[in-house]
């Protein structure tokens, strides 16, 4: 397969291009725009339309018409962005569009900065809009999986009719890694049964709404929609579990950190001590019995994010609080060496003896 | 006054890591000369020349970053005073920012380096494995461009072709021809091949590079 030397942002525009993605909506916004930048330059090129819009509200509420007609849409926005894309995410949830999100994430709160950062996790995973309602969430730690993760954030979108949001982080959208692309074709599954892409006299109208007048007709649609997380829990974790069979030290990260806390792994194998690494790959579900499996003979956990610590609720959820979980996290921007990840490693191992 | 290298190419194609090796290899010919790498990149925020600025200033060359780079104002705001750097220095080597749109602010300068330089060496580094420049043809239009954006003219190609760190001496063979080509469809003539020294690979003006420009996780532990 032909290989490529890519930034991650663009990997995931020509992987979009790939999986059928018809429509980008855009707002620039730093560590993110190269995906915008190649979406401008080879959407009209190939069939798809490019556009940029007055504001990020204005292209997540696009990505939810042209989701509704039952195409392939996107949009992408990095941190402060995709917090005013939150009342457009909700509202797709609502109306139970697929439809893919991009967040390539930057320091915060507010402003914040424009380094790498993993300070988003809570709004991902928790908080995507208001309303009881869910996402996907699928957080590459490559450049290969950022191609690879679009793909399958459009089918996973397509085959529960949910939005799906790849979960990238400044690191991951800015570096430049071999990638390759896979020539297979993704799941397009028909839509004629809920998309409003014209009735032309020979069916009912179909409507993409997310308003009900009447408060148990809510309810209920609600609770299917909390049947079908309850399927997506069960069938779509995804995980990758790194030397984590005879592990006393089970470290956990997601996305760029999970490359950092692995070099440090390895260096602290060197050193003999027993630490392995698991990788949530779904953050939405999250694979929470794998963590348990493989947390099982580790005597501690070291939680490592780009972040005060978020994805570490969900490390103690999985665990139900068994074991002590530790964290290590940098923040604003500021991205630990593997040598902070290590030092912390050993620091636990001494006290483990 | 100085000779002036002007590094510009496709954003990704590796125009640091180059003007970082072009002026540590100058430097280690003739250890007495006065060289300022110059950071022009106002369009990219991430893996720059100014990142590198302890490790050059080690080797007593002079880092000219905007006053902005590396910090969270993500504007892009010029404060150089190119004639006294052209004045003060035997090697200017100018990192442009990538594309036409990152060659824009290279034309602010373009009168003063025709004007003040000894020599005016303005490079173009290609990369045949970049996605957008994958055949010669998209790489001269590429150049075109930044040509028009600069109002300055390339004078040489710099074959910088690599696969990162999985690159093999196959990978920068079969970039010798695409880079031949694009000399033609350009009338420039190749400048350099470079090759990561851990290649041990050797052809026809090979430029042997480290690569700097790396993720942290890459990064010697110290």
């Amino acid at each position: 397969m032909e290989k490529y030397l890519m930034k991650g942002n663009e990997a995931l525009g020509e992987a979009a291009i790939r999986a059928g993605c018809k429509c980008f909506f855009g707002y620039p916004i730093t560590p993110q725009t190269e995906l915008s930048a190649y979406m401008a330059k080879q959407m009209p090129k190939r069939g798809g339309v490019f556009l940029q819009a007055e504001s990020e509200l204005a292209a997540v509420n696009m990505t939810l018409g042209a989701a509704s007609t039952g195409i392939r849409a996107m949009t992408s926005s990095s941190s402060p962005g995709i917090s005013l894309k939150t009342e457009g995410v909700s509202y797709m949830a609502g109306c139970d569009l697929p439809a893919v999100i991009v967040n390539v994430q930057r320091g915060g709160p507010g402003l914040g900065s424009i380094q790498p950062s993993q300070a988003d996790y809570f709004q991902a995973t928790r908080a995507m809009g208001h309303g009881d309602a869910y996402i996907i969430v699928l957080a590459p730690n490559s450049v290969q999986e950022m191609a690879d993760f679009v793909g399958l954030a459009f089918d996973l979108a397509d085959k529960y009719r949910i939005p799906a949001m790849l979960l990238a982080d400044g690191l991951l959208g800015q570096m430049m890694e071999p990638v390759s692309f896979s020539d297979e074709k993704t799941d397009f599954v028909n839509k004629d049964d809920w998309a409003a892409n014209g009735h032309k006299n020979k069916r009912e109208h179909n409507i993409v709404n997310s308003l009900y007048l009447d408060a148990p007709t809510l309810e209920s649609k609600v609770q299917a929609r909390f049947e079908k997380y309850k399927i997506i829990e069960q069938n779509e974790r995804r995980c990758e579990k790194y030397m984590c069979d005879d592990a006393d030290i089970l470290v956990t990260a997601y996305g760029a950190t999970a490359r950092i806390a692995k070099t440090a792994v390895d260096h602290a194998r060197q050193k003999g001590i027993k630490v392995g690494l698991f990788r949530p790959i779904t953050l939405y579900p999250f694979p929470r019995q794998e963590l348990a499996d493989a947390a099982k003979g580790a005597k501690i956990i070291l939680d490592t994010e780009l972040s005060m610590g978020q994805m570490i609720e969900d490390v103690k959820l999985s665990t139900n609080c068994t074991l002590p979980v530790e964290f290590y996290g940098r923040t604003g921007g500021v991205v630990p060496a593997p040598e902070e990840i290590l030092a912390k490693i050993e620091q636990l191992n001494g006290g483990l003896n | 006054m100085a000779k002036a290298y002007v590094i510009t190419g496709h954003y990704g194609s590796g125009k640091t890591n180059f003007s970082v090796n072009l002026a540590l290899s100058l430097k280690q010919k003739q250890p007495d000369c006065k060289i300022t790498v110059c950071d022009l990149d106002i369009v990219n925020p991430y893996f720059r020349t100014a990142d590198f600025k302890a490790m050059l200033e080690d080797k007593n060359i002079t880092l000219a970053a905007p006053e902005f780079a590396n910090t969270n104002l993500d504007i892009p705001a010029l404060n150089f005073d190119m004639s006294a750097l052209l004045d003060e220095n035997d090697y200017l080597i100018i990192d442009v920012g990538g594309d036409d749109s990152g060659a824009t602010a290279l034309g602010v300068y373009a009168d003063t380096l025709m004007e003040k330089s000894k020599d005016l060496e303005m490079l173009y580094v290609v990369n045949m494995y970049r996605k957008l420049t994958e055949s010669p043809n998209e790489s001269a239009e590429l150049l075109r461009e930044i040509e028009a954006a600069s109002r300055l003219k390339a004078t040489g190609i710099v074959n910088n072709s690599n696969l990162g760190k999985i690159t093999t001496a196959e990978n920068v063979e079969d970039s010798i021809s695409y880079a031949d080509e694009l000399c033609k469809l350009t009338g420039l003539s190749l400048f350099a091949t470079a090759i990561q020294r851990s290649l041990n690979l050797y052809c026809p003006k090979a430029f042997l590079c480290d690569v700097f420009v790396k993720p942290i996780w890459e990064k010697e532990m110290r």
